[in-house]
């Protein structure tokens, strides 16, 4: 039988953590996030399975440290919340550029500057639009439950290491807060040096006699051999835009209009579908679950078949751009967004559809 | 002795007096003539050798001149991000425990934008080596001011000559995280001469093996010249250190065995 645990969104990413066979976690204190840190010291994960936790200094010396560790081919990761996930893009690009995996969460509080600590979807941009210099991108899962919270760590790592690109949990403060049923899997094992040896070469763990020295770094002072580094970098996002969408799409079917929403505002949606079709009015939703690579087909294809969308997100507006981008005009798409810290109800998204879609 | 004794019948072992580390690349240094990286990544080498740890040991390079010290290093290295070499280096002597971990840092590096990083690093006590080379100078940008610059010196962005009232004074950032009970050797030496070598390299031979004894940190200051920075030839550059920066940044043991040296 499965085990069930009530936790926190912030509790499933650590407890997914250790569960994943992670081997470390450097990370520095921020609301609304800090039960992720807590919950591992607790834990003693050293004595669970020989993971290292390390409070740093900084977010800027955590994400240095995940560096360090996922070029030893190590399962490293780190989470914060908006501010410290700013000090932390130097890091993430450097670890683009070096090609590193890693797993990065954000439970995203509202901006700008130290804004506020209740929850948002503001950091949009900065995750999928690059945050960092340079050209790269982060593959971007965002859980709308806890149990997806700790699902998300074990793909998160997966698909790091299938790329060899950092990989961001964007998650929000109701979902890292909020306390729901979550499956547990089984512990699965760290890895033995042996195995990261023979299936990530790249990895700095001491040079054999059989291989040249290996080498982590995102310098290229070579202007050719720098574009070739791009190319390489790019050809990979090509691969991860055709085979790594994933997205949930509930009541499309015969639905006139559709919520596109992500995290907990598509939790708010589904309750505001609910409460439309009650009225009569066919609404659907569309989940992306990677906000990168997007979904961009399946948005296209059901700008076709239905009379508008609106995206809700708690921000100004960031994701619409990119459905704006999908439906290439083939159908009116508007925006609803409550940010600050203020979380939308399911009757004002409803409202909000009736005015600005139907009755817009 | 035979006058046509050839180059192959010369190239014998028991004619070897020294040669170069196998523990060093064949790439050709990129630093300018005069310069003391050179010099440091030899002893580096050769220690690393001596050692035989060539497997076992990783190497953190910095931002600055030595950005490409991976190139001549022949063992597993990691390039930081500027000032981040000590974060970079603990989390891979926290998940590689039995590895030799050592960063490489010049003075922006590792007493400017890296100060953070440095402090926490010693005041944790991570069982990992730093080689921390001071030139008073940001060398690779073009000579900027360093947070180590001599007072008085003229640099690209301190053409008047460093000002104390402005800028304030030159770090001695040994001494600093010498008091720091996570510091178990500090020391501050120089390559210079052949008896200053030979003290340097004693001193990163003692460094690589306190990692054995997971008593703390290693903390290896060597004051440098930066002949192109100091706008001198090399010559003259070593007689400006001899008389300038050791009365400032005095050369000898600050803490040994975890005990400052009185």
């Amino acid at each position: 039988m499965k085990e069930l645990r009530l936790m926190k969104g912030n509790e499933a990413i650590a407890e997914g953590a250790i569960r994943a066979g992670a081997d470390g976690y450097f990370g520095y204190p921020i609301t609304p996030q800090s039960e992720i840190m807590e919950y591992l010291m607790a834990e003693k994960p050293k004595e669970r399975t020989g993971m290292v936790v390390l409070q740093a200094e900084s977010e800027t010396a955590s994400i240095n440290m995940v560096y360090g560790g996922a070029g030893c081919g190590k399962r490293v990761m780190t989470s914060s919340s908006s501010p410290g996930i700013s000090l932390m893009q130097e890091g993430l690009s450097y670890m683009a550029g070096a090609e590193l995996p890693c797993l990065v969460v954000n439970v995203v509080r509202g901006g700008p500057g130290l804004g506020t600590i209740q929850p948002s979807q503001a950091d949009y941009f900065q995750t999928v639009k690059g945050g960092g210099h340079g050209d790269y991108k982060l593959i971007t899962l965002a859980p709308a439950s806890v149990q997806e919270m700790y699902d998300f760590v074990s793909l998160g790592f997966e698909l790091a290491f299938k790329y060899r690109n950092p990989c961001m949990i964007l998650s929000d403060g109701v979902i890292g807060q909020m306390m729901e049923k979550v499956e547990i899997g089984d512990q699965e094992p760290r890895w033995s040096d042996a195995y990261i040896r023979e299936h990530h070469p790249w990895s700095t763990l001491g040079k054999t006699p059989d291989r040249p020295h290996n080498i982590i770094t995102s310098l290229e002072l070579e202007s050719s051999r720098q574009e070739k580094v791009n190319l390489k970098i790019q050809a990979k996002y090509r691969i991860l835009e055709t085979e790594e969408v994933r997205y949930e799409m509930i009541d499309c079917e015969d639905a006139d209009y559709v919520f596109v929403a992500y995290g907990s505002s598509a939790r708010i949606c589904q309750k505001a579908m609910e409460l439309g079709r009650e009225k009569g009015i066919k609404i659907g939703l569309l989940r992306p679950i990677t906000l990168y690579p997007f979904p961009v087909k399946v948005l296209h294809d059901l700008a076709g078949k239905t009379k508008g969308m609106l995206v809700v997100e708690m921000s100004a507006g960031q994701m619409i751009e990119d459905v704006k981008l999908a439906v290439e005009c083939r159908v009116h798409v508007e925006h609803y967004g409550r940010f600050g810290g203020i979380i939308p109800s399911p009757s004002e998204v409803l409202h909000a559809l009736e005015n600005q879609i139907i009755g817009g | 002795m035979s006058e046509n004794i050839t180059k192959e019948e010369l190239q014998q072992d028991e004619n070897l007096i020294y040669c170069k580390s196998k523990v060093l690349t064949d790439n050709e240094f990129h630093y300018c003539p005069g310069c003391g990286h050179g010099t440091v990544h030899r002893i580096i080498a050769e220690v690393v050798e001596e050692m035989g740890i060539q497997g076992q040991t990783i190497g953190v390079a910095p931002v600055g001149c030595s950005v490409l010290a991976y190139n001549y290093f022949d063992f597993d290295c990691q390039g930081a991000a500027h000032g981040r070499a000590p974060a970079v280096a603990t989390a891979i002597k926290r998940l590689l425990p039995d590895r030799y971990v050592f960063t490489y840092q010049g003075d922006g590096d590792l007493a400017a934008i890296g100060t953070a990083e440095t402090i926490h690093a010693c005041n944790r006590g991570e069982n990992i080596a730093i080689i921390f080379i001071n030139n008073g100078i940001y060398g690779m940008t073009g000579g900027q001011m360093a947070p180590t610059t001599l007072e008085g010196m003229k640099t690209a962005t301190s053409p008047y000559g460093r000002s104390i009232a402005d800028t304030g004074s030159p770090l001695r950032i040994t001494e600093m995280i010498a008091i720091l009970p996570g510091t178990h050797y500090v020391t501050r030496q120089a390559v210079h001469s052949p008896a200053a070598v030979r003290k340097t390299k004693k001193a990163i031979r003692k460094a690589f093996e306190n990692q054995d004894l997971k008593q703390g940190l290693s903390f290896i200051e060597i004051v440098s010249n930066c002949n192109s920075g100091w706008k001198m030839n090399p010559r003259q550059a070593n007689d400006w250190m001899v008389e300038h920066m050791f009365p400032y940044y005095p050369l000898g043991d600050i803490k040994v065995d975890g005990q400052l040296v009185k």
